[in-house]
């Protein structure tokens, strides 16, 4: 009994086995100051931005700030604001269907078709990244000027400057879109479904889109943000979208100017929030197989 | 419940085919070279040959998945030659895992059926029959990742048989699986192709697979056929020299030929047609047609033996310094050791010759 037991005694889990070692004590020390800078450099502007943003009044009795909305309410009083609003959000919902239209097709046909052309889409859709802004609008004003002078209404409206967020977005989106196509055998899939009986829409569509939705969330996501976020080409262009208009009312009114400027980032929170609740592991499944027999 | 899987009988399954001098060129490599083949209705042809030799490109292009320069392809004496992948008709499965990430085993069987127009409850019917017939009914739910690599085949497999295709194509769809699964894998697809009687095109580069699949295997080089017969006689009577070596083991043993025959290891044999017909030639001799005599007087030392089971292989050493190889029953190879000195025979089997 005794030599069973030690038998036993032998093939007992190890202490700890299974478990996940726990850091040395100041390394742990070193992560968690390394997460409290990382947190306070990202949350402390974002604090600074509410708190000057929900300012109100002076209070001369105690000569303190009362917290209050009133910028925030006050953002739809400004009507320019509203339509840059409009106008972004318009640019940015264009340039999303735009940009995947031109890209979607074009990158599945490259891998499928032509792949010795994938370098040359590459470098093409990279190539706005080494391009200044100033040097983009130099190029494209005189474009601008024309449509501004036959196109009517048409032409100089904001929503023309869709042209412009497509090509910029691109490098970003590009990158986005390729990293899911290559996590799938995107050739053998479109071979696949052709032999059933697929046409290249259904194709592209009900087989090779679904399986990259995760890059194209996320090609979405960055193009809405960078659209958001684009000034230099609307402000040198004259367009009024809402990072040009908050520009212009944080010179009249910066309160209102800091509301709209948090409003925005917690939208764009907000997007990527949804892009990793509703695209994880999209793309990744076709790779894992379960250990089971055939 | 009412099957409806058809038969060969009811669905037409079962057409000919026909690939007249096709060629295809990849820049200035030839990758079809005047292929010509005739398949029999309900036939399994097995194109066996090594990498680059063109057998995956007159899969494909069999398939539509990719065109040929010249030639025309003929299905059921229909010209298909320029007609789209999605037009013909044929099932492929393919050696890369290629199921719809996005889609549950059910639903990738019945994509086929959903292209066609069926409704929905007569194509779930269908997918879940088809996914009975490869052994996978319970698992019409899982998606592609929740399933191994055999299971994965086995899907495609379905999905492919499922759309009643005029030809089934298997472009190595065997290699990515581990040898037990590959073999279980490959006597189902086998009786499921003979229970449905479908033509079937099978390619891959292991020959032990197109031997036991294929009604008959062709043997593929440099994109041409080399041969096209039925296993045994593509095994013992191989046309050229490079059926001859490529298919099963051989060894190259000096001989002299003399118009039909060859004297070789002591004894005459008959030549195969297409051999050198005359003076000092090699001849290629099947490991199991040579044997092994223990003799004190014999030409032959004995340097390794290999257990293989039910069969035995034993390494000797000529005196003129040639490796012959043996290969017998096991039960035959009692007192075959390292060293041993033994006499070494061929068995009157028709050996193929060449002259260098």
């Amino acid at each position: 009994m005794g030599a069973l037991s030690e038998k036993n005694a032998l093939i007992e889990r190890p202490r700890g086995a299974g478990k996940r070692r726990r850091a040395p004590a100041g390394q742990r020390v070193a992560r968690l100051a390394i997460l409290v800078l990382v947190l306070g450099y990202l949350v402390v502007p974002l604090l600074a931005m509410l708190e000057f943003s929900t300012r109100g009044d002076l209070d001369k009795a105690t000569n303190t700030f009362p917290r209050s909305l009133q910028a925030f309410a006050a953002i739809f009083t400004y009507p320019n604001l509203v339509d840059g609003i409009l106008a972004s959000l318009q640019i940015a919902a264009l340039t999303v269907f735009g940009m995947l239209l031109l890209l979607v097709p074009t990158m599945v046909w490259t891998v499928v078709r032509v792949p010795r052309m994938r370098r040359v889409i590459e470098f093409l859709c990279l190539l706005p990244l080494a391009i200044p802004a100033i040097v983009i609008v130099v190029g494209i004003a005189p474009v601008y000027q024309w449509m501004g002078q036959h196109l009517g209404s048409i032409g100089g409206s904001p929503l023309t400057l869709t042209f412009i967020s497509i090509i910029l977005v691109l490098p970003y989106s590009y990158r986005a879109i390729d990293a899911s196509l290559r996590s799938i055998d995107v050739a053998t899939l479109a071979d696949a479904a052709r032999s059933l009986g697929a046409g290249w829409p259904r194709t592209i569509f009900q087989v090779i889109v679904p399986n990259i939705r995760g890059g194209i969330l996320s090609a979405s996501v960055l193009a809405i943000a960078l659209v958001l976020g684009e000034f230099t080409i609307s402000n040198l262009l004259s367009f009024s979208t809402v990072q040009v208009v908050i520009y212009l009312l944080g010179k009249r009114d910066p309160y209102v100017s800091v509301a709209v400027s948090l409003v925005a980032l917690v939208f764009a929170f907000v997007l990527l929030f949804v892009i990793s609740r509703f695209a994880p592991g999209a793309d990744t499944s076709t790779q894992r197989a379960a250990e089971e027999p055939a | 419940m009412t099957s409806t899987i058809s038969s060969p009988a009811e669905t037409g399954h079962g057409v000919a085919v026909v690939f007249e001098e096709m060629h295809r060129w990849y820049g200035p490599v030839h990758a079809l070279n005047g292929l010509s083949i005739d398949i029999a209705p309900g036939e399994l042809i097995a194109l066996l040959g090594p990498s680059g030799c063109g057998k995956t490109t007159a899969l494909r292009a069999l398939g539509g998945l990719d065109v040929v320069d010249q030639g025309s392809i003929l299905v059921d004496g229909k010209d298909m030659t320029h007609v789209p992948t999605n037009k013909r008709n044929m099932g492929i499965v393919f050696q890369a895992y290629s199921l719809f990430p996005n889609m549950t085993a059910r639903d990738n069987v019945a994509y086929g059926l959903r292209l066609r127009g069926v409704d929905k409850d007569a194509r779930n019917k269908r997918a879940e029959e088809t996914l009975e017939l490869v052994g996978l009914g319970a698992q019409s739910s899982r998606y592609p990742h929740q399933m191994s690599g055999g299971q994965q085949q086995r899907v495609a497999l379905a999905r492919a048989l499922a759309i009643e295709p005029k030809v089934l194509l298997l472009d190595e769809p065997l290699s990515a699986l581990d040898a037990r699964v590959r073999r279980q894998l490959r006597e189902e697809i086998r009786r499921i192709q003979i229970m449905l009687g479908i033509t079937t095109l099978f390619v891959t580069h292991d020959q032990e697979e197109a031997l036991a699949m294929g009604d008959r295997v062709g043997v593929m080089n440099a994109g041409r056929l080399e041969q096209i017969a039925p296993p045994a006689e593509l095994y013992d009577r191989p046309q050229t020299r490079f059926v001859a070596e490529f298919v099963g083991l051989t060894n190259r043993v000096p001989g002299k030929a003399d118009a039909k025959t060859v004297s070789v290891l002591g004894a005459t044999v008959e030549l195969l047609p297409g051999s050198a017909e005359r003076g000092d030639v090699t001849a290629l001799v099947r490991p199991e047609n040579v044997r092994l005599t223990q003799a004190k007087d014999g030409t032959g030392r004995v340097l390794a033996v290999s257990f293989l089971g039910s069969l035995c292989r034993a390494q000797v050493a000529m005196r003129d310094e040639t490796i012959v190889v043996a290969q017998m029953a096991a039960s035959d190879s009692v007192g075959l050791f390292p060293g041993a000195v033994v006499r070494v025979g061929v068995v009157p089997a028709p050996v193929f010759a060449t002259t260098d």
